[in-house]
């Protein structure tokens, strides 16, 4: 077979296993992702229209930055990098294995004159007195060598971790495993979000991105919604619903669940992420006419008027959970009756009433007497649904991923050749080392070797 | 004592501690080089005990439940700062190379005096979706990758700095001056990988704990938020920076400067994306 020209199967074949597209990827990948995180990506058109100005639109919108993760080159990078690994990973198993299980045991001098790690000795003594002394300087100072005796010269070679080249291969199998996990989740599931009014329930839920609701199979009722806040102020500290699964007629599930607590059935798992008002709350009250000393009690709801004994009404004109540092709190105005007809310049009590102060609407001095019992607002729970097939596999990768790179990292495949050569009654000793991880932390290893055999020849 | 006082001792021990290392580069005395780490040492306990007594006083506010001092701006810098002085204390007790000191307490010194006079201290209780253990496990791993990559770029500044001035000898002798108590360059890019090794996979657990926490609280895993993408793109920096190495060239100078070129990039990613961008993680600038 003489010199052929590399076939074009060939050219491509080393393209694909090439070290240099995988550092060009990774930092084509980087580098591109940037613009995903300036460009909004979840704006709508008409938002992105007006932010940008027509001609700029044009452009991104033609290169898909508005959506940039999903667009066709940014999957095709992606799809770059996972051949780039696989084929990798083909190219040099098949080496590495061989390294692993078939080592190198008589080493010729151009073999040792390939190694930054080197060093020659001449010993007067002879090769029969001191091979044990190196088998056990080399068993002591490293690892239990392999003798091999050939062509007149003794062999040693000894190895640590030799099964730590493989770790490498689990590293980038891992993100290989990540990929396919993400392919089922995106194909085989989907996300999507579900409002269900207290008391109420929902079979179907309405997927992200999509017009059609999607069926459930089964039915999710929310029996209660509870909202916490911390005192003083509208931040939330606790909302919770409690949910009950029914499947063909029969309750299969009941969870409380809240943030960062969901949860999931035949699944499909629901996860508490907002929720809000539903309708008008409804109020109650306790009422004293000061004059009579009749004391009612009434329910009412935003902006309804309700009759107070003595004539007049009242209606609630505004209200809120939480008004500065006092709790639930209502703002009431007293009408002079139920129908009332209002005249330009006419101004009517108005005041605000506590749920946490019964007692504080007496000093107000007014005809009547407001405590705010109860204040009843309906919620609708809003969350998240999630169905993902493909998670675990996600997990999986990811264990895989982060084990890989440890052992990658910390795990280093060395191995040491010596060769012993009888020369006029002399022994030349060869010696040599090499380390398929951290080359400089090897050297420094071996520097220490080399002073350390020294010392050992000469005694 | 409050956390406050505490933290502000901490600032002062970084402080003596920088001072007393770049006195040591230019005196060359091992007794100031001791006392510098000493400093560090003892700053290191002193800031643990703030953290300590901060997690107490979460207990303390008006409807406070105590959480672990990592939700806010302030928390996530102190602790930053304390993870930087930890990792280095750690190297130290490896390599015992004093002169990484004044290249890498530096950026610990910056983080507490930014966040003792500028960032808002103040206590608040969780909102429900910090209200997790996965807060804690995403947040320490995070940054203790952060602190590695910063003292590999602390490490890197040194390299670049001697590599320069010993190409600049005719000779090609050592670097002398200021310069002399560095370690050889040899050892220098010996330790830019090593810091790299920590704190790649340290990264790695940080994004996936982070996958891992959003798939709980909101059903997804990954959704390209700004934060999320731009702790990836440093995960492909120094996958690249870890792959170069392989490549005859990219040894020495060019590891140096892809190290220092991450960091930035990781700067960005814990500040950047919180102050510049908008996205999920603002709230965790506040």
């Amino acid at each position: 077979m003489g010199a052929q020209e590399r076939s074009f199967v060939g050219h491509i074949w080393d393209f694909f296993c090439s070290l240099k597209l995988a550092i060009t990827t990774l930092i084509l990948l980087a580098v591109t992702s940037i613009i995903g995180t300036v460009l909004p990506q979840t704006a709508t058109e008409q938002e992105n229209l007006q932010h940008f100005g027509e001609t700029k639109f044009k452009i991104f919108q033609a290169l898909d930055f508005f959506d940039m993760y999903h667009s066709w080159w940014f999957l095709a990078l992606l799809s770059l990098f996972a051949i780039n690994l696989t084929c990798c990973s083909i190219k040099r198993l098949p080496r590495i294995w061989k390294i692993v299980n078939n080592p190198v045991l008589t080493p010729d001098d151009t073999l040792y004159r390939t190694f930054s790690n080197f060093e020659e000795h001449l010993s007067a003594s002879p090769a029969s007195e001191i091979k044990e002394q190196m088998q056990r300087f080399l068993s002591k100072n490293f690892a239990a060598p392999k003798v091999t005796e050939a062509d007149g010269k003794v062999h040693f070679f000894a190895q640590k971790m030799p099964w730590a080249r493989f770790s490498v291969y689990v590293t980038h199998l891992s993100i290989l495993i990540i990929f396919i996990g993400a392919i089922i989740g995106t194909v085989a599931g989907y996300k999507a979000f579900v409002n269900i009014p207290e008391g109420s329930s929902a079979d179907k839920v309405w997927p992200r991105g999509g017009n059609q609701q999607l069926d459930l199979g089964f039915e999710v009722f929310c029996d209660r919604f509870e909202v916490e806040f911390y005192e003083g102020g509208r931040r939330p500290k606790e909302f919770v619903s409690d949910l009950r699964v029914i499947d063909n007629g029969k309750e299969v599930l009941a969870k409380t669940i809240q943030v960062n607590d969901p949860l999931t059935y035949k699944g499909i798992t629901f996860y508490q992420s907002s929720y809000g008002p539903m309708g008008d709350p409804q109020f109650s009250f306790k009422v004293t006419h000061r004059a009579s000393g009749e004391t009612v009690t009434l329910s009412t709801r935003q902006g309804q008027l309700a009759e107070l004994p003595g004539g007049k009404a009242f209606r609630v004109a505004d209200f809120t959970e939480s008004f500065q540092n006092f709790g639930p709190a209502a703002r009431l105005e007293v009408l002079p009756g139920l129908v009332h007809q209002h005249q330009p310049g006419e101004s009517h009590p108005s005041f605000v009433v506590l749920k946490a102060f019964p007692e504080f609407d007496a000093r107000r001095g007014g005809e009547y007497i407001f405590s705010l019992l109860d204040l009843k607002q309906r919620y609708y729970t809003g969350l998240q649904v999630a169905k993902d097939p493909g998670v675990w596999v996600v997990w999986t990768g990811c264990f895989l991923l982060v084990a890989g790179c440890m052992s990658a990292f910390f795990l280093s495949h060395r191995r040491v050749w010596l060769t012993m050569q009888e020369v006029d009654g002399k022994t030349g000793i060869k010696v040599g080392g090499s380390a398929h991880r951290n080359q400089p932390g090897f050297e420094i290893f071996f520097d220490e070797f080399k002073a350390k055999l020294k010392a050992e020849l000469e005694t | 004592m409050t956390s406050t006082q505490l933290f502000n001792f901490t600032t002062i021990a970084y402080f003596a501690c920088m001072v007393l290392f770049i006195i040591y580069l230019a005196t060359r005395g091992k007794t100031v080089a001791l006392i510098a780490n000493i400093c560090a040492w003892v700053g290191l306990l002193i800031h643990t005990g703030a953290i300590g007594v901060r997690w107490w006083e979460t207990y303390q506010i008006p409807g406070g439940e105590g959480h672990a001092p990592l939700s806010n701006l302030y928390e996530s810098v102190v602790f930053f700062s304390w993870t930087i002085v930890l990792i280095y204390v750690l190297i130290d007790l490896k390599y015992k190379q004093r002169a990484v000191g004044a290249f890498v307490i530096p950026f610990a010194f910056l983080g507490m005096i930014w966040a003792q006079l500028q960032l808002n201290d103040a206590i608040e209780p969780l909102v429900p979706a910090l209200q997790s253990n996965w807060l804690t496990y995403h947040v320490i791993t995070c940054f203790l990758g952060y602190a590695a990559f910063a003292v590999a770029c602390g490490v890197s500044i040194m390299y670049l700095i001697k590599h320069g001035k010993e190409e600049n000898n005719a000779d090609g002798s050592p670097a002398g001056g200021l310069l002399a108590v560095f370690p050889s360059v040899k050892i220098l890019d010996d330790i830019n990988y090593k810091a790299i090794m920590i704190g790649f996979p340290l990264l790695t657990l940080g994004i996936i704990t982070g996958a891992a926490w959003a798939n709980y609280a909101w059903g997804t895993y990954w959704s390209w938020d700004p934060k999320e993408t731009w702790s990836l793109i440093v995960w492909f920096i120094y996958a690249a920076f870890l792959h170069a190495r392989f490549t005859r060239g990219w040894v020495g100078r060019k590891a140096a400067w892809l190290s220092v070129f991450g960091f930035v990039a990781t700067i960005f990613c814990y500040l950047g994306v919180n102050l510049v961008l908008s996205g999920l993680h603002s709230y965790g600038g506040g």
